[in-house]
């Protein structure tokens, strides 16, 4: 029944990106839980202890309470004993609560579509266009990167060593330029030269920021009507080290561009990730991808059964 | 989302209060709440329990039970104890010359701007500073650091990617010596805490450069997984002091508090913006109360500050205290709002609104489309109609529907709306109200 949740098999490789990611996640707080239903019985105790665990992993206090007490009612319906009867109740919770998730892969997007990354600062917005484009390139579609942040000191000179190094070609303007412009030239640009999919990096913004959301906005119908017929794709880069604010970010980002999904970066850390968790059950935006470091290679599609059990193994 | 602690609690302490006395159960319903609003801030799992049992203990006390107001008795015991946990403001070390300051941290957490705003505010205390570029691994880092060196006129040492960043600080030192700089700012590339060779780097350089103040750099919205990092971080190099990025949003900050609890480092700076002059010198205060989820009135203060010049703020506070706002003024203050964001978001800024907003079942939120439609009724009125809207009677106001191309209800509902601001106004002017003064504009 939960096989049918998701929408294909992860590739072995695909597979053990995941699994490095996650190993480390597994060594913190959620690999506990695991060991928690080691134990002989389930006590009043065991559910504190799973309660803390995910509040340690950044699931928030609220999807915690609300995880355990799914977990909880589950366990004492079907009137299950054992610690890995309830293991499996928990489990089961973790991956519904995860949400299910059909998206269309982006590399079986048509051609013209254009991918809008956005996110707040420093999540890792052009790091994550350079995975994108090299992991689109792959899968043998044509990339275009277009230089949307003119704001940020050398955020240029960034995404043009990255275009490089991932042989995609940039589409820039000067710094301070008007972003919906870039995106203009860069999506007339691919439709000339034959290029499927448009990545556009934007400029890092606080969510807060009203006028910096509406130029979002802006940029966006900018990008539509260069190509009315594009499909535009909003992903939001979420940092897994962040905390609850996370859903505040979701939030501002879906209301301002409509986010289809997350790229959940900076798993190779200690961070749990457990946002994923509160962000989707809160918010119903699902996540895509996820990042596992600095390098092209270091991005892997998220796939919820694997990412769960990866975390009780 | 999250409700501030104090609506909270005298939410709690008056379903209480009206069954008699307090018991020590009582207490605990409250604490339950203290425990899920840390949390919320993303105060760490381990360093609110201990808080909590410490608030706890002290509020079994006589005097929170026997108090008129114990809701209130409580919030002011969680905020003691979380000033006591965040300390004083701690200034820099800068004794020799030249003065060397390393910033270190996580990948993204702000470390390049960070360094381009302290060289900014030692500047202008008179100091002569070097920015030093040690970042080799990210994409054009160099670049940034120079371009922001360019924008502020300070110098920035660099010797681009090839060479390793322990090699550029030791020449970066003699430089700076040689060109009589008074402080040295390195500027280092982002790392995981559990990169043993980039923590490894970051020792070296510390035993390079010797810095007096090596700063970890950390971003106020981040999770539980705050304290491992600094941990790690403070057991490879001794860090002297933190500062926290991107103030300027909403995160609530309870790394900070996680941070100071488990390695007792300082907090020195709080960065509030992607300028370079948007550093400030540490406020306990202000993050105890972004903490506890109050008001941010401060914040407010400066938004608002932003959107009006001290002449347009002076001549509202007048009109407002001479009951002259007419609406003009009003549309004129609509168009200011539009831009400083949703309206919601503005008022539950201001401590004890968010309660009062609730009663009146929210706020709508105003839109383009709204205050294009306000502006046109409005244009479609006479002078003398804006200035006096009493007068505006059932043919006036089908008039006005038809010039603008709206219907009477819309008109009576925006002259109701008038009419409710004119209200609060006066309850503003009357003391009723506490209004900062800054926001008089407002
Ligand atoms: N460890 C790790 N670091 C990452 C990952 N993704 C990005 N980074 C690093 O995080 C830092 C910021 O990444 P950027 O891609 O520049 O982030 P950004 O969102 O474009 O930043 P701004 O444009 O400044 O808002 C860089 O040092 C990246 O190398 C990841 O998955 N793991
Ligand atoms: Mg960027």
């Amino acid at each position: 029944m939960l096989r049918n949740l998701f929408r294909r098999e992860p590739t072995p490789q695909e597979r053990e990106q995941i699994e490095s990611a996650v190993q480390k996640t597994r060594q913190g707080a959620l690999g506990h839980i695991s060991d928690l239903f080691r134990q002989q019985v389930i006590t009043e105790e065991t559910w504190d202890e799973l309660e803390d665990l995910l509040i340690q992993a950044d699931v928030g206090p609220t999807t915690a309470i609300e995880l355990v007490s799914r977990a909880r009612k589950e366990v004492e319906k079907e009137e299950l004993k054992t610690p890995v009867e309830a293991e499996t109740a928990v489990r089961r919770q973790m991956v519904e609560i995860l949400g299910r998730d059909e998206h269309e892969p982006l590399e079986e997007m048509p051609a013209g579509t254009i991918i809008l990354m956005v996110g707040v600062n420093g999540s890792g917005k052009t790091t994550s266009i350079a995975k994108l484009a090299s992991y689109l390139e792959q899968r043998g579609r044509s990339v275009l990167l277009a230089a949307a942040d003119t704001f940020r000191a050398a955020a240029i000179d960034q995404l043009r060593v990255w275009g490089e190094r991932v042989k995609a070609p940039v589409v820039a303007h000067q710094q301070e330029a008007d972003p919906g412009a870039v995106v203009f030239d860069a999506v007339k640009a691919a439709q000339s030269r034959g290029l499927d999919l448009v990545l556009v990096d934007t400029a890092g913004r606080l969510h807060t920021k009203f006028n910096l959301m509406e130029e979002l906005q802006k940029i966006k119908r900018v990008a539509s009507k260069a190509n009315p017929e594009a499909h535009i794709v909003s992903l939001l880069t979420l940092d897994a080290t962040t905390g609850q604010n996370a859903i505040l970010q979701a939030k501002s980002f879906l209301q301002s561009v409509e986010v289809d999904g997350i790229i959940l970066s900076k798993l190779d850390g200690t961070a749990k990730g457990g946002v994923a968790f509160s962000v989707y059950n809160e918010l119903g935006v699902p996540i895509w991808y996820i990042g596992t470091g600095e390098k092209v290679q270091d991005l892997a599609p998220f796939d919820h059964l694997a990412f769960v059990n990866a975390l009780f193994e | 989302m999250f409700e501030a602690l104090s609506d909270r609690l005298t939410d709690i302490f008056t379903g209480l209060r009206s069954k008699g006395t307090l018991t020590e159960r009582d207490v605990d319903t409250a604490m339950r709440e203290i425990r899920m609003s840390l949390l919320e801030a993303d105060v760490n799992f381990k360093v609110v329990k201990e808080f909590v049992a410490r608030v706890k203990e002290r509020s079994i006390g006589a005097e929170v039970l026997q108090s008129l107001t114990p809701g209130q008795q409580v919030v002011k015991i969680v905020h003691e104890e979380l000033l006591r946990i965040l300390g004083e403001p701690a200034r820099l070390d800068l004794q020799t010359t030249p003065a060397v300051i390393l910033l270190a941290g996580l990948q993204g957490s702000g470390k390049t701007t960070t360094a381009a705003k302290l060289a900014h505010t030692l500047r202008k205390q008179g100091h002569h500073p070097l920015l030093v570029a040690l970042d080799v691994y990210r994409p054009a880092a160099v670049d940034q650091i120079v371009s922001l060196g360019k924008q502020l006129t300070i110098p920035v040492y660099e010797e681009g990617t090839r060479e390793k960043p322990v090699k550029i600080a030791a020449n970066a030192l003699n430089h700076a010596r040689k060109n009589a700089h008074s402080v040295v700012i390195f500027d280092t590339a982002g790392r995981l805490h559990i990169d043993d060779a980039m923590m490894h780097e970051l020792k070296e350089i510390d035993h390079q450069v010797h810095p007096n103040e090596l700063l970890l750099v950390a971003d106020a919205m981040t999770g539980q997984d705050a304290v491992q990092a600094a941990e790690a971080f403070h057991q490879a190099v001794n860090l002297t002091g933190l500062i926290l990025t991107k103030m300027d949003g909403d995160a609530r900050g309870g790394a900070a508090l996680s941070i100071r609890q488990v390695t007792g480092i300082p907090i020195k700076y709080m960065g509030l913006g992607e300028k370079t002059d948007a550093l400030e010198v540490f406020h306990p205060d202000r993050l105890a109360q972004r903490i506890l989820g109050m008001g941010d009135v401060l914040s407010l203060i400066e938004k608002a500050q932003e959107q009006y010049t001290d002449d347009q703020a002076k001549s509202l506070e007048k009109k407002m205290r001479t009951a002259t706002f007419d609406l003009d003024d009003f549309l004129s203050q609509m168009q200011n709002l539009r831009k400083m964001g949703p309206l919601t978001q503005i008022v539950e800024m201001i401590p004890g609104m968010r309660g009062a907003l609730k009663q009146a079942g929210g706020m709508p939120d105003l839109n383009d489309k709204q205050v294009k439609r306000v502006e046109a009724i409005i244009q479609s009125m006479t002078k003398a109609e804006r200035r006096n809207p009493s007068i505006i009677d059932g043919s006036r106001r089908k008039r006005i529907a038809r010039g603008s191309g709206t219907t009477v209800q819309e008109v009576n509902q925006l002259l109701n709306q008038f009419r409710d601001m004119q209200k609060l106004m006066k309850q503003l002017m009357s003391g009723k109200m506490r209004i900062p003064k800054g926001l008089m504009g407002l």
